[in-house]
């Protein structure tokens, strides 16, 4: 009787799970449409458009992350050149290795390495920030002010991080290119012009913008979960705690899914 | 339009329910605020009180009943409709809720800056006034966290004042305050009410500050209005849960040894049945 009961129970799990992921997605999606609307349709509609919030975020969010995105992906560059050396010097190639490490770069780790870093220091704040806000009445303080929380708190992180995400991962793209320069003048036999000229030789423009549209997908999730778990924080400083942390998991998680499905995309819309 | 008559009551609350998920916190309430008046809305904690301006100022949606605002029922209307008659109201929350990222004269802006076309000149002599009608004169580039707690009270009634409001609403003005500055905050309020016409509706536990500024007193207690009327109605009110309330009774510990019993075992009958 328990067993049947419980074996019942695995469906219903399920079902629950499934709905409730497809609810998240669709709060995600409510925040970003609402957002466009007050960013993009709002002030043709006679709706006030403060772009000063925005620059601010853009500071915040891309403008301060610069050295860190610079410093974690010139290292990776790096790694990569000495990690395809080892294969490639095997096979008498290693003047492959700037090829290797400018495709890996410009196509995964450039945008998701920028991801990363932009989760761990602008998506955990939002949540932080909303939620703080949320527990301290602030978020209601705006509604009685008869403010959008939307259009004060949301769209602005929306915008700087659209402009923002495409940005830092053309710099961390050049910045793993510099990297993965590093061993290739100092144990590959490259020159720094040589190194660059192969680098350029290698990669073709699709390199590039695959890598830049991902970057701006993941700015988009960035932005969405950290609101959200933001908004969604109850009452109370632990709560805060925990919003900030789910933001970060949730959104490494969706990051990565939305990078596998739209590389999947890239590969079956051209292969070659 | 009721017959409750917009034009002498500011608000009008009809017959108003209001539940978080499947309980409901407010069964049923219904009262007048006149124009012009100052209603405390009294009750211990958990009586339902706050959720009750909640709804007035249309943070909580109710699950029916009318809640009636200068004419205009607001229980379906969207947030954007309703931000037309917000822009009507102002709030001074329990924990001020300034923004803690602007300058206490930028919060008392912000309002002004969205909503209006004034010129910035005009605004920031619009500030200076709220400011020094709160007593902050002095205080116009301090950050709010750089306040003691009843000056950001002081400082959220100046912003909830920013756009010359037709009703104003307190939550717990007095709460978490020593007794000078919280009978300080008292008189702030008296003197605002004899400053302007406003409606004013203060939720409070606390009775001296209650009986100090309220023309009237609405009594809440589990989601249900209790009592209502003038002070001296309210004092002479018999309704035991209300002398409870006045002669300061802590509530029995328990009512009925059966009442216990089933508290203790209810959750077990609950789950088997």
């Amino acid at each position: 009787m328990k067993i049947l009961e419980r074996v019942e129970a695995i469906p219903r799990a399920v079902g629950a799970l499934t709905i409730n992921s497809f609810a998240y997605i669709g709060g995600l999606a409510s925040l970003a449409g609402q957002s466009a609307y007050v960013t993009f349709v709002g002030p043709f509609r006679g709706q006030r458009f403060r772009p000063q919030r925005a620059l601010d975020q853009a500071m915040a969010v891309g403008v301060e992350a610069i050295a860190i995105v610079s410093l974690i992906t010139f290292f990776v560059g790096l790694i990569m050149a000495l990690q395809s050396a080892y294969v490639l010097r095997r096979l008498g190639a290693m003047q492959l290795v700037a090829g290797t490490v400018a495709v890996s770069i410009l196509r995964e780790l450039g945008p998701l390495l920028t991801a990363i870093v932009v989760i761990g220091r602008s998506g955990s704040a939002f949540a932080a920030e909303i939620g703080t806000k949320k527990v301290t009445e602030e978020v209601d303080a705006l509604r009685t002010m008869a403010f959008d929380p939307v259009a004060f708190l949301v769209a602005p992180k929306f915008l700087a991080m659209l402009v923002m995400m495409p940005c830092l991962t053309i710099w961390a793209d050049f910045m793993g290119v510099v990297g993965g320069s590093v061993f290739g003048v100092t144990g590959a036999g490259f020159t720094l012009g040589s190194y660059f000229q192969a680098t350029r030789d290698a990669i073709v423009v699709r390199d590039i913008y695959t890598g830049l549209i991902k970057s701006v997908l993941f700015g988009l999730v960035i932005t969405a979960v950290g609101c959200k778990e933001g908004f969604s924080t109850g009452a109370g400083a632990e709560e805060v705690g925990r919003s900030t942390t789910s933001a970060v998991v949730t959104s490494i998680a969706l990051v990565i899914v939305v990078d596998l499905v739209f590389t999947t995309l890239f590969y079956l819309i051209n292969p070659t | 339009m009721t017959d409750t008559g917009a034009s002498e009551a500011a608000i009008s609350v009809v017959n108003l329910r209001v539940s978080y998920g499947e309980r409901e916190i407010l069964h049923g309430i219904t009262f007048d605020i006149p124009r012009g008046e100052t209603v405390a809305i009294l009750g211990g904690s958990g009586s339902g009180k706050s959720t009750l301006l909640r709804t007035l100022v249309g943070l909580e949606k109710p699950t029916s009943g009318e809640v009636w605002i200068g004419g205009v029922n607001t229980a379906n209307l969207s947030e954007r409709q309703m931000d037309a008659i917000r822009k009507r109201m102002g709030m001074s929350f329990q924990g001020s809720a300034l923004f803690g990222s602007m300058t206490v004269g930028e919060n008392v802006a912000l309002p002004l800056r969205e909503h209006t076309d004034l010129e910035d000149s005009t605004i920031e002599i619009m500030v200076r006034i709220k400011l020094g009608q709160v007593g902050l004169s002095a205080f116009e580039d301090f950050m709010p966290s750089e306040l003691s707690g009843g000056m950001k009270k002081r400082a959220a009634v100046a912003r909830a004042l920013a756009m010359d409001p037709e009703i104003l609403f307190f939550d717990e003005p007095s709460a978490g305050l020593d007794p000078i500055i919280a009978a300080g905050l008292d008189e702030l309020i008296l003197n605002l009410k004899k400053a302007y016409s406003l409606t004013m509706v203060v939720v409070t536990h606390e009775l001296a500050s209650a009986f100090l500024i309220a023309d009237r007193m609405v009594y809440v207690d589990r989601g249900h209005i209790v009592a209502l009327g003038t002070k001296e109605e309210f004092l002479a009110s018999k309704h035991p849960r209300v002398r409870q309330f006045l002669d300061r009774v802590p509530e029995p510990e328990v009512t009925e040894e059966l009442d216990y019993l089933q508290m203790l075992t209810g959750d077990r009958k609950n789950a088997k049945s």
